[in-house]
């Protein structure tokens, strides 16, 4: 089947991010199609390179990173949802006159579009959120 | 592209959270995909559609004015769940009327709001091929 995913909440705060990344790698597992994973609302901060979680923790952005580099799936980072919240790829970043831009590997920001194809394209989407 | 039905399903207060703005994005959006498109308002989610809103106090922008453009994106079926409005005191004349005009009806201004019951609008949910809950 071909699955679309929506994540809706953040890392760490929410749980939405983890359920999101266990159904994905579980899905792929399976053989399963991901068509796109799309991070909206506060769900873009999954996508900072700058998260330093305690040793013991799970890395959330790099667990992504590592899955999307794995499997060549796409995550894309809703860009007006992503520049409010500070989460910047070097184009944004320069085009906003700030110093440094913050997204993990295998991220890439796009717009809310990729969302609403990823809906027409897939089975199924699923939303996790809170 | 292939045409599917798409709910959003708006479930929060306009205000104290963003995903009702952020969902509103996406509907205006999601309007040049040229989908079949559906609106519900449930829970909290009906005050979103509450008419004279004044965000002045909070300091947030008032975005409420922007579902009156909805019509013109042809979003025309926006149901609002009954016991929503009911359980918080509220009826239809609270909401700001939303319209649409009807080109097969020589542009007749019609009303895009329909206030159905929880059981009509898991009948609508049940017709969806996509369904984005905020």
């Amino acid at each position: 089947m071909k699955f679309a995913i929506l994540v809706n909440e953040g890392p760490y705060t929410h749980e939405a991010s983890d359920t999101a990344y266990h159904f994905t790698e579980a899905a792929l597992r399976a053989g399963h199609e991901i068509v796109r994973v799309f991070f909206y609302h506060d769900g873009v901060n999954n996508g900072t390179r700058l998260s330093v979680p305690p040793q013991d923790d799970r890395n959330i952005s790099e667990r992504w990173s590592a899955l999307g580099q794995q499997h060549d799936l796409e995550l894309i980072l809703c860009v007006a949802a992503a520049q409010r919240r500070g989460l910047l790829d070097e184009d944004e970043a320069k085009r906003a006159g700030k110093d440094t831009n913050n997204i993990a590997p295998g991220f890439q920001i796009s717009g809310l579009g990729q969302l609403i194809d990823a809906g027409i394209q897939a089975d199924r989407l699923l939303v996790f959120g809170d | 592209m292939a045409t599917k039905k798409f709910l959003y399903v708006n479930r929060k207060a306009p205000h104290g959270s963003i995903y009702a703005l952020e969902s509103l994005e996406v509907v205006l959006i999601g309007a040049a995909f040229e989908q079949d498109v559906t609106l519900a308002f449930v829970d909290d989610g009906v005050y979103q559609l509450l008419k004279d809103q004044d965000t002045g106090a909070i300091g947030t922008k008032n975005f409420s004015p922007t579902y009156r453009a909805l019509g013109d994106y042809d979003i025309n079926q926006i149901y609002v769940e009954q016991e929503s409005l009911e359980s918080r005191g509220l009826s239809k004349d609270d909401l700001m009327p939303l319209t649409w005009e009807d080109e097969d009806d020589d542009w007749a201004e019609k009303d895009s709001i329909h206030v159905v019951s929880s059981a009509e609008l898991a009948e609508i949910i049940e017709q969806q091929d996509v369904i984005l809950n905020f």
